[in-house]
């Protein structure tokens, strides 16, 4: 129903500029996203920004509601040859789009176009995600988070902890004034593999994947039943023994973030993207901030992995076209384009440029903004290696439901936290050696 | 004599019957063979170079234990949900058959939650019987865990079942109720002059009149419950094939894996055999249950 509203809208709004400007007709190019809700119309603001600003093209932004229809649907157009000019794409699909062939890489495309890209703008940290792993950039980073910790210091200062935790044990130590001053759910917790998985190894530097975490080869296969992931598990499940750990589900009633914006629980793991979201609903008065993921006590911290999607260019479209796409992710990559998209979404900003504009403006000096630099710290802390520059393996959507599950299995119904994992991890290998078949005799640059 | 209508030109009855043979061929017939060429093959999901692989995609497939856990998981939820839809649509039936006052209104109210789609529904659920926060949370706080679908795969697996149960209930009912609206009333009449209950009238007269008809039901439900897009709908908005698979669907399964996943041969691979499971228990049903439903 939305898509097709949508869809109308963009229609209806492409006629009126077509009668604005009828000496010359635009051309026309399409952009299909996953966003949906106020994520999703300020997508359409971009747009519309991006129309207002030139004649020459115009773009038509389609959503697909989220980012695993996005690229369901992107697959099945470009089968039946209607693809659109330009596609967001979620992490976990960058490996399924490298492999693709069905893209023009983004350095060809801006030098075809005539564009001179500073290529070392973007943050190594978010660029590496999708880069090759020769480092060069084949799509463009967009909408970027990573996984921060949300604390309520109000409820945190009540419990008689003064600073905000660093390691795991602090927030343990936390946890338990917590529940000695009253509160029922110290800190929430659910199965997603995004923060307790994926960020946590890179933090750590545990590999995630043989072949550093996939970059090297195709025969890459999952290790985190041997990592320090187990430990964490561990550490989490004792918490949930010990009632400072409670989970926070959509079966059960609630996600860990609208528990902690109603402060039903007072610490929760999260994307630094719902820090607009926490802030517009949180109650007035009440003292919140986020810190990067704490680590084990004793571990020299690593960077954050980048979460979010890219902006890929498809193949097989008329250079018109690609002339627009172009001058499109010109302009969202233009700072004041940049700072704007930032401060009406929460995603961090992708280009070195656009931070110093931001930092200089004053933006994370005064509420509600103060705390997202946080994100970008985690993200640069330390130069990208084989364990913290991203995760290039196949079925990875399918990988974090195994691993999801497991973690469901271990949480809720008090199964062998090892042997969930091994299970999980040699399910997740079947999907890695079926995915190596699909693609035989293709090499990772 | 026997005197038959019968077309006297070969291409009249053709051109009549080329319309719907072309839908059938663009919707049933091309995406079959679509998915038979899949589940042989490994194909990138933007196209390429198909290798073909035989039966691996199936071995696959059947040596995945939950795969048979899906499988067991989608007869329970078929064989409960149909039984427990005709059931109560036959009491509702029986009841509103009887035209006490009000029974318009009851009528109206019954038909009523099939008009509403099953993943509105399961999201409605879903919150109604959350355990922390909807009817239940009361009754968990004396008992804690008493009802728990984010704990306890039977309590989820339950749920949805009653989600579906709620929906289609309305379905059943309009046709038994058409269906006891078309036992003779003398019959009925008689056997109330004779002194018997309406209970006695009901098990007696109306319920093996309706044999016919729950005969079809049983079959439609079956199906339904099997591969229905509402199946799907109210397991993907309620539990998401959880917790721990304990509602993982054959269909949840097979779109999970080709949409999620992008395993579209191993999905096809599935769909293939689900259709034949369907196959072969519309074959059962007719073969076996449809001869004791004859009139006698």
């Amino acid at each position: 129903m939305k898509n097709s509203w949508l869809l109308a809208a963009a229609v209806a709004a492409s006629f009126v500029s077509a009668a604005q400007a009828p000496a010359q007709a635009a051309t026309k190019f399409e952009f299909w996203h996953g966003l949906s809700g106020d994520l999703g119309e300020r997508v359409q603001e971009a747009c519309k920004k991006f129309n207002d600003s030139q004649k020459d093209f115009e773009i038509v932004c389609v959503s697909q509601n989220d980012y695993a229809a996005t690229l369901q649907n992107t697959i099945a157009a470009y089968r039946a040859k209607k693809q659109p000019a330009i596609a967001q794409i979620y992490d976990a699909g960058t490996l399924d789009m490298m492999l693709s062939k069905a893209f023009v890489p983004a350095k060809k495309l801006m030098a075809d176009n005539g564009y001179n890209i500073d290529w070392s703008n973007y943050f190594p940290g978010i660029a590496n995600y999708y880069a090759t792993a020769s480092g060069e950039l084949l799509s463009f980073p967009f909408n970027s988070s990573t996984a921060v910790i949300y604390y309520n210091m109000s409820a945190l200062e009540k419990a008689g902890v003064t600073a905000k935790p660093e390691t795991w044990e602090d927030v343990a130590d936390a946890a338990k004034k917590l529940k000695a001053a009253g509160f029922d759910c110290p800190m929430a917790f659910n199965f997603d593999t995004w923060p307790t998985m994926e960020q946590f190894s890179a933090i750590h530097d545990q590999p995630i994947a043989s072949q550093a975490n996939g970059y090297k080869s195709l025969s890459a296969e999952l290790v985190v039943n041997k990592t320090k992931f187990i430990d964490e598990l561990k550490f989490f499940k004792k918490m949930q023994d010990d009632k400072l750990l409670v989970v926070k589900t959509k079966q059960l009633g609630m996600d860990p973030i609208p528990a902690f914006a109603s402060q039903a629980c007072q610490i929760a793991m999260s994307s630094i993207a719902d820090h607009g979201t926490v802030g517009k609903t949180i109650a007035e008065g009440v003292k919140w901030d986020v810190g990067m993921l704490p680590v084990f006590k004793g571990t020299e911290r690593k960077k954050s992995l980048v979460g979010g999607a890219s902006l890929w260019v498809l193949a097989g479209r008329p250079a018109e076209e690609y002339k627009g796409a172009a001058a499109f992710l010109n302009f969202i990559a233009q700072p004041d384009m940049v700072q704007w998209w930032s401060t009406v979404t929460g995603y961090i900003p992708v280009t070195k440029t656009g931070f110093e504009a931001m930092k200089k403006n004053g933006f994370y000096d005064k509420a509600p903004y103060k705390g997202r630099e946080i994100a970008i710290a985690s993200l640069s802390l330390t130069e990208p290696t084989e364990n913290t520059r991203g995760i290039r393996l196949g079925n990875f959507t399918q990988i974090r439901k195994e691993v999801s599950t497991a973690m469901e299995a271990i949480f809720m119904q008090n199964a062998d936290i090892q042997k969930e994992i091994d299970q999980a991890v040699e399910r997740s290998n079947v999907g890695l050696r079926r995915f190596e078949q699909t693609y035989a005799g293709e090499k990772l640059n | 004599m026997e005197k038959r209508g019968a077309f006297t030109s070969w291409w009249l009855p053709i051109a009549f019957a080329l319309p719907q043979f072309l839908l059938i061929l663009l919707f049933f017939y091309w995406p079959a063979a679509a998915v038979i060429k899949w589940a042989f093959t490994l194909e990138p999901p933007f196209g390429g170079n198909a290798e073909f692989v035989g039966w691996q995609n199936f071995a696959q497939v059947f040596a995945d234990p939950l795969y048979w856990n899906s499988v067991i998981v989608s007869l329970i939820f078929s064989l409960s949900a149909a039984l427990f839809a005709i059931l109560i649509g036959l009491v509702l039936a029986l009841a509103v058959d009887r035209e006490l006052p009000g029974s318009g209104f009851f009528r109206f109210i019954y038909i009523l939650p099939f008009a509403i789609a099953g993943p509105a529904a399961g999201m409605a659920f879903r919150f109604i019987l959350s355990p922390e926060r909807g009817l239940m949370a009361l009754v968990n706080q004396s008992y804690p865990d008493f009802w728990n679908p984010g704990k306890y795969g039977s309590h989820a697996l339950i749920l949805v079942i009653v989600i579906f149960i709620w929906k289609w209930a309305g379905y059943t009912f309009i046709f038994l109720l058409a269906g006891l609206q078309s036992v003779p009333r003398s019959l009925m009449e008689a056997a109330a002059i004779d002194g018997s209950s309406p209970l006695r009238r009901a098990l007696d007269i109306q319920v093996p009149l309706l044999a016919p008809t729950l005969f079809f039901l049983l079959v439609t439900m079956m199906t339904e419950a099997f591969v229905g897009s509402d199946t799907f709908g109210i397991v993907r908005h309620t539990t998401d094939g959880g917790p721990n698979h304990g509602t993982e669907v054959m269909v949840y399964r097979i779109v999970d894996e080709a949409f999620h996943g992008l395993n579209y041969s191993g999905a096809s691979a599935q769909s293939l055999v689900l259709i034949g499971l369907i196959m072969i228990f519309t074959f059962i049903q007719f073969r076996f249950v449809e001869k004791q439903v004859h009139y006698k």
